[in-house]
């Protein structure tokens, strides 16, 4: 059977399964199936996903549930985490939750599951406001997710608290399923001055495929802030679909960080929506990769407010046979005067079998703003090559120096020290050099 | 230290080099002079080992051993280094990190452990002092925004802090006041001892009233044409490149 049809037959075992007996949930999620029914995978015949191909691995005879629970020893796992800063967790496993590894929290916020907040009364008033409200309810992905939607982070942070401990959120694949397909959903809702600080991660733990369709829903009331980082550095038997939608209130300031280094396909649509006038918006991403991985960066900032700024920066070395795709859009609507947007796309080709397709895409519909973009193709510079070699760095090195540097302005902007010098840990491991110093 | 035998190059099937020989020995200043377009920028990457340039014949000899076919880090590791004319501009890498990487390397591959880090500030301290650097620049990232002048004096910082045997400095004095001449050639000739050796390549001979050279050279389509002691350079100064190239004819 094909994927697709295994999915929708599978739908309502899952609703009974779960047993959240909520009608207006159950709405949601039937029309949800429904749309997902009507439009199936997306393929390249839409002009969103013309370079991405999801054929190959919709052949994989995916399981959509986990038959089993699994669990894994903290010391297997330990790497994954931010271990030189204390946390909240809130971990998965195979698509459940894992008590074991995770550190929730009520205490003055919530940092828990999803499957309680969307049975327990006292989450009521939260999900119905939030819940599914700015996910793109046409998007067939995105629908499929909501449909099957039951299990993931629930972050609720009532207004003027500034949450000093990051928050985890790991997604494990043990690969106990031959091949497995999960569909993770978040809610974050962040309230009026406060400011938190959120790390999401997926990581499969052996080679067995794993398909990952992922929804995430961010709420910014007004004057709060919000830095979210996502590390891709999964095995290349993975996949992920990764639907963000943000959106924003008046003086927010959100930042999302995509450090794509792993993983077979990735496809990263990331959507901002502004409600209110001086808002912040800042979409960043560095992608490291060769072989024959493919990662797609699919952003939208939709400037409906006057007053706003959208920041853009997005960093790409290639290398093997990989291809990398960055779709920028910037759409600004009559309103939204005084808009100051900027994108930038920086791409390396190592290889000559390399691939990039970059389209930057600027709508704008007022007349006085200041939209920029800038996008450039190139190799690595041969003048600074031989400069540093010169010094006495060795090739390997001074190419990963000039990576580094390459990178430099989108690292540096992370904010929370222990991540960032985890991040240029990764990048150091995967250009295979050790350069003594964090950026 | 240096001696360079016959060398022919060429970029592009373009042959820039014709025939160059030149003896350098240890405790010596020499200067290379000439117009724009003789090959001297291209004389001076060939030593460093540029590979955008074939050296179709000859050898350059360093301490007795031929480095022609050395890669560029391996001949650094042997003492050889280039202050650039364009020093390139590497963002997100500062000052302090690029040259404590490249210490740490040149002693990697002499087999040697890692210095130590009081030692390497010492000696940071101690060399930009030299340079009278302000501690700032140190920590901005290498080259960017720099002046040319903060440029040429980041360049023999770095020698000064790798203390080379051959220091090939090209066209040091482009782009630089008459303060910061005076300090990087102040620079230059305390780091002068018995045991290395300076080649500088430059247009003008403004830069040789501060870096005295013992030779002086005059290098014209491809070749040394003409050689002699520091005068030469002030009459080249008085008289023009012309002026060789009819006593040449």
């Amino acid at each position: 059977m094909e994927l697709k049809e295994k999915l929708i037959s599978s739908f309502m075992a899952f609703e009974e399964k779960i047993a959240d007996v909520n009608n207006d949930l159950h709405d949601i999620r039937t029309s949800a199936i429904k749309n997902f029914e009507n439009k199936g995978f997306p393929t390249k015949k839409e002009e969103a996903w013309k370079y991405t191909s999801l054929n190959a691995i919709l052949k994989n005879d995916f399981s959509v549930f986990a038959k089993n629970e699994n669990t894994v020893e903290f010391a297997e796992v330990k790497k994954y985490f931010l271990n030189d800063v204390d946390t909240y967790k809130v971990i998965f496993i195979d698509g459940k939750f894992s008590s074991y590894l995770s550190s929730t929290t009520h205490d003055g916020l919530d940092v828990c599951l999803m499957s309680s907040a969307l049975t327990k009364p006292k989450y009521k008033m939260v999900i119905d406001e939030y819940f599914n409200k700015i996910a793109n309810s046409d998007d067939s992905l995105t629908s499929l997710n909501t449909a099957f939607s039951h299990e993931g982070a629930y972050v609720n942070i009532p207004k003027s608290k500034v949450v000093e401990k990051p928050i985890e959120i790991i997604y494990f694949s043990t690969g106990s399923e031959a091949a497995l397909m999960t569909q993770p959903r978040n809610l974050i809702v962040v309230g009026e001055n406060s400011h938190v600080q959120i790390v999401e991660r997926h990581q499969s733990l052996n080679n067995n495929p794993v398909l990952t369709n992922s929804v995430t829903e961010i709420f910014a009331k007004k004057r709060a802030i919000a830095d979210y980082y996502k590390i891709q550095n999964d095995l290349q038997t993975a996949n992920l679909i990764d639907n963000t939608y943000i959106s924003q209130k008046q003086d927010s300031h959100v930042s999302v960080h995509t450090f794509s280094f792993g993983g077979n396909i990735t496809r990263n649509n990331l959507n901002f929506y502004h409600q209110g006038e001086h808002i912040d918006s800042t979409l960043k991403g560095i992608t490291i990769i060769g072989d024959k991985q493919h990662v797609d960066h699919y952003t939208l900032v939709q400037h409906a407010t006057p007053n706003c700024e959208s920041h853009q920066n997005y960093k790409t070395i290639l290398d093997g046979n990989s291809t990398g795709v960055f779709n920028g859009k910037i759409f600004v609507e009559k309103e939204a005067q005084k808009t100051d947007a900027f994108q930038q796309n920086n791409n390396i080709l190592l290889s000559d079998k390399a691939t990039i397709n970059a389209k930057p895409q600027l709508e704008i519909f007022a007349d006085d703003v200041k939209c920029s973009h800038g996008c450039t193709i190139g190799q690595l510079d041969e003048n600074a090559m031989f400069y540093m070699q010169q010094r006495g760095i060795g090739k390997k090195e001074a190419k990963a120096l000039l990576m580094y540097a390459f990178t430099s302005e989108v690292t540096n902007s992370v904010k929370i020290p222990e991540l960032r010098a985890k991040i240029a840990r990764i990048i150091a491991d995967k250009l295979g050099v050790n350069m003594g110093f964090d950026l | 230290m240096l001696s360079i035998k016959n060398l022919h190059a060429s970029v592009e099937d373009k042959e820039i080099l014709k025939g160059i020989n030149l003896e350098i020995k240890a405790g010596e200043v020499h200067a290379i002079m000439g117009p724009n377009g003789a090959g001297k920028s291209t004389l001076s990457s060939i030593i460093a080992g540029n590979e955008n340039y074939e050296v179709s014949e000859g050898e350059i000899i360093l301490e007795g051993e031929d480095i022609s076919e050395l890669a560029p880090e391996e001949r650094a590791h042997k003492g050889v280094f280039l202050s650039f004319q364009y020093p390139v501009e590497i963002p997100g890498v500062s000052v302090t990190n690029f040259i404590k990487t490249a210490i740490n390397e040149s002693r990697k591959a002499r087999g040697e452990e890692d210095m130590p880090a009081n030692e390497m500030l010492k000696l940071i301290r101690e060399k930009s002092e030299l340079l009278e650097m302000d501690r700032k620049f140190l920590s901005r990232s290498l080259n960017e925004g720099f002046s040319g002048g903060e440029k040429k004096r980041n360049e023999i910082f770095q020698m000064a802090m790798l203390e080379p045997k051959l220091a090939i400095l090209d066209e040091t004095d482009s782009g630089l006041d008459i303060d910061a001449l005076r300090i990087v050639a102040n620079g230059v000739n305390k780091l002068k001892n018995e045991k290395n050796a300076v080649l500088v390549i430059t247009h003008y001979q403004r830069l040789l009233d501060y870096i005295v050279p013992d030779f002086v050279h005059v290098l014209m389509d491809g070749k040394i044409v003409k050689s002699g002691d520091a005068s030469l350079a002030l009459e080249l100064e008085e008289k023009g490149y012309d002026w060789i190239k009819n006593e040449l004819v």
